[in-house]
């Protein structure tokens, strides 16, 4: 007897901007994306009685997507609305979220939004997640240790991790590199990518250090844009236009607390814990799996995510990599629009919106076998977790 | 340090305040949960393993090893850039708690995960900042 929610809802609509440069609010950005997922799903607006709202990082520096986005897409009489915020394991969330109100009759078609504006006309990408270090207070109590440590910005508890795994299981500069320039392969065939040249591992070791052991091409874009999905029953999706995406598994993992005694947050990960809920719901293991879209905030991501999703044993993601056997031709595609390093970065819209184009076969020069598609979200210093496990089959 | 840009100096708050004091006379001092002895680091009035909020001050040893580490060359604050490539540890101490802080006295390219370390402090006008020195 299958798991009740395995296959009860699938993704029937969805809607993305241009990404990159395209300077409007983010309240302009999310209505555009959800003009062009209504129209996708074949409903009209008015059939949509569910709204989930994730800002990005706008959210915190100002100018964020609100709540009042109900408003702004003159959406009435909601049974379900809400402004969501776990990082980057949010829009996973947002779909679970969605399903689970679905499966209990809670709403009918669930609109899920997530729009970010972080870049501004003349100021650099650097700028869009840094621009807090320049604060001129003086920082109070013990979080102060930060900034009087120089420890700024996304990148440094990244690094610090990768910087752990190398210590621990003798990871390479080079098995990082693989993953950077396999992704960049798959970019060269998305035309919505925003960094569509390949790149070679030359290219990667001579690219600047952003922080050691993470080169510039180590990490993610930044972008601005928005992405809107819609979910539904899994009846109604047969009826609906699109080839349904369907959920078949959800899980979360939130380890808590990276300073913590005893944690080992560096080398694993949230990821573990939501596989083993998820593989449970969808009744799958890691060789079922034909394809994944993993949360690349950073090539290390990648890699230490594979491990917790028992692709490999612990430890043996750098080997595992090594091969390219995520790339092009590879036995696991993995991020095959290019991802966060180098499509776009709409936080976990951006491994969610791949695995929606490749669950439908939309996938174009880039579509791979996408029985089983495992999609991640991970924010924070890795200390949020999310995924599904989608496929085009009902059961 | 640029002079203009000075890197940014922490004061303290109301629940951190001893472990400021403690700085600035040489001392690192934690905060200790009476209830189950979790050493911490003073973020929070209460004990993040079993919330209690009965705890007392100890001095830590001021042991620790070098839990990891990275070597930053991004320009972010302007007293920073300063001094650009510079190390980000995270030092574990004897007792458990980690922070963050930088590793002084020898070159980056010296730092190894493991490393043991002993806390020194940093010298401000009105601040002390612990740093860590091979052990």
């Amino acid at each position: 007897m299958g798991h009740p929610m395995r296959g009860a809802t699938a993704i029937t609509g969805f809607g993305m901007t241009p990404m990159g440069r395209i300077y409007k609010s983010t309240m302009e950005l999310a209505a555009d994306a959800t003009r062009t997922a209504i129209k996708d799903a074949g409903l009209r607006k008015d059939q949509i009685d569910g709204l989930l709202i994730n800002a990005g990082v706008t959210g915190t520096t100002g100018g964020g997507v609100s709540l009042g986005l109900q408003n702004y897409l003159g959406l009435q009489d909601l049974r379900l609305l809400n402004h969501m915020n776990a990082a980057g394991s949010t829009a996973a969330q947002m779909v679970q979220y969605a399903s689970l109100a679905i499966a209990s009759g809670m709403a009918n078609h669930v609109l899920c939004v997530f729009a970010d504006a972080p870049l501004k006309d003349g100021s650099s990408a650097g700028a869009a997640y840094g621009g807090a270090a320049r604060n001129p207070q003086r920082p109070r109590g013990m979080s102060g240790l930060y900034p009087a440590s120089g420890y700024y910005g996304a990148n440094t508890p990244y690094a610090l991790a990768a910087r752990r795994h190398m210590a621990d299981y003798g990871t390479t500069q080079d098995q990082l590199g693989t993953i950077a320039v396999g992704q960049r392969q798959w970019a060269t065939m998305n035309p919505l990518a925003q960094m569509r040249s390949p790149i070679t591992m030359e290219d990667y070791h001579n690219s600047r250090w952003i922080i050691e052991p993470l080169h510039l091409l180590d990490c993610c874009l930044v972008s601005n844009g928005a992405v809107a999905v819609i979910v539904s029953s899994a009846a109604a999706a047969r009826e609906m236009p699109q080839p349904p995406v369907y959920v078949w598994g959800m899980g979360q993992g939130h380890p808590g607390d990276n300073s913590r005694t005893g944690s080992n947050w560096e080398t694993e990960t949230g990821a573990k814990l939501a596989a083993k809920t998820a593989y449970g719901m969808a009744g799958v293991g890691p060789s079922d799996i034909s394809s994944c879209q993993v949360y690349d905030c950073y090539t290390y991501t990648v890699l230490v995510t594979l491990e917790d999703y028992g692709f490999c044993k612990k430890g043996e993601g750098g080997p595992y990599v090594e091969d390219g056997k995520l790339g092009p031709g590879g036995s696991l595609p993995t991020n095959t629009g290019g991802g966060e390093l180098s499509a776009y970065y709409m936080w976990g819209m951006t491994p969610l919106s791949e695995a929606i184009i490749q669950g439908r076969g939309h996938g174009g020069d880039r579509q791979v076998k996408n029985d089983v598609i495992l999609a991640t979200g991970n924010g924070g210093s890795l200390s949020y977790h999310a995924c599904l496990i989608l496929s085009p089959h009902a059961n | 340090m640029s002079e203009d840009f000075p890197r940014p100096l922490p004061e303290a708050d109301e629940t951190s305040q001893e472990f400021w004091d403690g700085a600035m006379a040489g001392k690192l001092m934690l905060m200790r949960c009476t209830e189950c002895g979790l050493w911490r680091l003073p973020s929070r009035p209460h004990c993040d393993g079993c919330l209690s909020d009965q705890f007392t001050w100890e001095q830590a040893s001021g042991r620790g090893a070098v839990r990891t580490f990275g070597v930053m060359h991004q320009k972010y604050h302007p007293g920073w850039a300063a001094i650009a490539p510079y190390n980000v540890t995270i030092v574990e101490l004897e007792e458990g708690p980690r922070l963050p802080t930088n590793v002084v006295g020898i070159p980056n390219d010296q730092i190894r995960v493991g490393m043991p370390v002993i806390v020194e402090f940093e010298q401000h006008e009105d601040v002390a900042l612990p740093k860590f020195r091979p052990a």
